[in-house]
């Protein structure tokens, strides 16, 4: 780009292809704005319908047209907080294990062998968990069996992202620490984490927005039924579990209300997201500047 | 001299115990994740090779029983239908998000519009997939009715930005003085980019490339509403109903056992693709890694 001026006289076909990769990198903004328009389009009537009702009720109930998504917001958020609890502290301890304690011959059989989970279609755990799993250890589907697949299947995510950050740490801290007497534990501790906290936040909140627009898999073992409740053993709903189930034989004001079920899902996932690199990108550039 | 040194090592402190013991639990963290993991593979092979060994080439082959009671062998329109939807999505999503990366590296670079689009392409990124799928239902399904391009569609809006993100990684790593040198020739910015930038990049862009279509190929959610549920073959990519491995898994999952079994048949054949197509892209990175 600083040799622009370095550049053949401009062609016509030259500046044709640059208008086709414009184009190209366009259709990215036009599908988002497509989607933005046709849904909220589409969700319009049943929001009219409810007003902040749908927000704020739990009653969902097709012969009478009385849609409240509370209890499938409730089941989203219920089983993604499972699923991060379950499988931040696994995930922090794996990557901490590949980086820093592992010897450096398993290092890379490790990270391939883990890496195999997150090539595992979804649809593949939820057979599993529902035919396997769920009755091996006596669960029906139940919000706790719906966060341990989802724990399942964020886990080598959340790993790959905060080995990434682990491994930015610089060398000189952690060799510092050790040349003080530290040992490896009190080293991770005082140079590693420091250093990296807010990167694995940001890979903790990628995998919360993973773990809450998941769907083929959480429909298989939620249960299906609406529960707002703190048990994790009672069955329960989520809002992307709901549309999958529902949206094929529905009527028209139904099928609005799970259109706006989506773009309440498609909010809530978005924030999660942007948050999540944010932080990732701000501390991408940190440590590239030391 | 020594004696305190060897004082000091006699009797293990505190400290040194909870190093031990953070170690351990870092050990008990992997074993944690590779017992699932095992798990998963070992059902697959013993239940689903099960079924596809005692029919071994019919259940590719022949067409899926009309009625799920019967049991017995029968995923090939499933086969099919996965093949065709993978290949048109990737087809539509492969060239556009290798274009969009030339875009946003070689010509946009820092400029507002790339900055934007590569926002957008964050965003995008995160999109759950059965959004994905209302979308192209209201977009695509509701007038032109069930196809596997339907499927495609929503499958290549989620694969786009995760070809355009990789692609224009790949596009940084290609050393700037090998640009200067084709400019030095004469060439022009299209000519550079189309025979020295892109072959530069081409394996790693093909790895990622191929990353992506793994994924895609088995995601359910993107294709309920889109691709319909036939039985038999359909060869036609844009016309009538089709199937596909990932919604005969999630139909039959909670069926009758005979509809159960062909879910796990068509498990193991799904994950085996999926894994055909990440060892390959693992062996191109590695010939990539090696060569430069």
């Amino acid at each position: 780009m600083q040799l622009s001026e370095l550049r053949g006289s401009p062609q016509h076909a030259d500046r044709a292809f640059r208008w086709l990769a414009t184009g190209a990198a366009g259709v990215v903004l036009v599908v988002l704005a497509l989607i933005a328009i046709t849904m909220t389009d589409r969700a319009r009537p049943v929001l009219e319908r409810m007003g902040l009702g749908f927000f704020t009720e739990t009653t969902w109930s097709v012969p009478t047209g009385t849609f409240g998504a509370l209890g499938f917001i409730y089941g989203t958020l219920y089983t993604a907080v499972i699923a991060i609890a379950l499988a931040v502290p696994v995930s922090f301890g794996v990557a901490l294990f590949v980086t820093q304690a592992a010897p450096r011959w398993l290092r890379r059989p490790l990270v391939y062998t883990i890496d195999l989970l997150a090539v595992v279609p979804s649809v593949v755990f939820g057979l599993w968990g529902l035919l396997v799993m769920g009755p091996a250890l006596g669960l029906h589907g139940s919000y706790a069996t719906a966060g341990i697949i989802l724990a399942i299947m964020i886990t080598p995510i959340i790993t790959s992202l905060s080995r990434e950050v682990i491994e930015t740490t610089p060398t000189t801290d952690k060799e510092a620490a050790l040349a003080l007497g530290a040992t490896r534990w009190e080293m991770i501790s005082a140079a590693v984490w420091p250093h990296s906290r807010a990167g694995l936040v940001g890979a903790v909140m990628l995998g919360l927005g993973r773990a809450m627009g998941e769907t083929i898999a959480a429909t298989l073992v939620i249960g299906n039924t609406v529960h707002v409740t703190a048990n994790p053993l009672a069955p329960g709903y989520s809002m992307p579990t709901v549309i999958a189930n529902e949206f094929g034989e529905a009527e028209p004001l139904h099928k609005s209300a799970l259109i706006a079920l989506a773009v309440t899902l498609f909010l809530i996932t978005i924030a999660v997201n942007l948050v999540a690199s944010w932080i990732v990108q701000r501390q991408a550039r940190r440590s590239a500047g030391r | 001299m020594t004696a305190p040194v060897l004082d000091l090592r006699a009797r293990p402190s505190w400290r040194s115990v909870k190093d031990r013991l953070m170690t351990g639990l870092m050990i008990a963290a992997v074993a944690i994740v590779l017992v699932p993991l095992a798990a998963v593979l070992s059902s697959l092979i013993a239940r689903g090779g099960g079924i596809v060994l005692a029919a071994f080439p019919d259940f590719f082959t022949e067409e899926i029983p009309r009625f799920s009671r019967r049991a017995g062998p029968g995923m090939g329109p499933a086969v099919v239908g996965t093949l065709l939807v993978t290949a048109a999505a990737t087809a539509m999503a492969v060239p556009l998000g290798v274009l969009g990366a030339v875009y946003l590296h070689e010509y946009g670079g820092r400029g507002r519009l790339a900055r934007l689009v590569r926002f957008m392409a964050t965003v995008m990124t995160g999109v759950p997939s059965i959004v994905m799928g209302l979308f192209v239902y209201l977009l695509w399904t509701i007038r032109f009715g069930f196809s596997a391009f339907g499927g495609a569609l929503a499958l290549a809006c989620l694969m786009l930005p995760v070809v355009i993100g990789a692609s224009e990684q790949m596009l940084r790593l290609v050393p700037g003085h090998l640009r200067e040198a084709s400019y030095a020739l004469g060439a022009t910015k299209s000519r550079t980019i189309l025979t020295v930038v892109l072959p530069a990049a081409l394996p790693g862009i093909v790895s990622g490339c191929l990353l992506a279509v793994a994924r895609a190929a088995g995601e359910t959610a993107p294709l309920l509403f889109a691709v319909g549920a036939a039985k038999a073959f359909n060869w036609s990519v844009l016309h009538d109903a089709n199937t596909a491995l990932s919604m005969q898994i999630f139909g039959n999952a909670m069926d009758v056992p005979a509809a159960q079994d062909r879910a796990w048949g068509a498990a193991l054949t799904l994950v085996l693709l999926t894994f055909l197509l990440t060892l390959t892209a693992r062996l191109v990175t590695g010939r990539f890694a090696r060569r430069r």
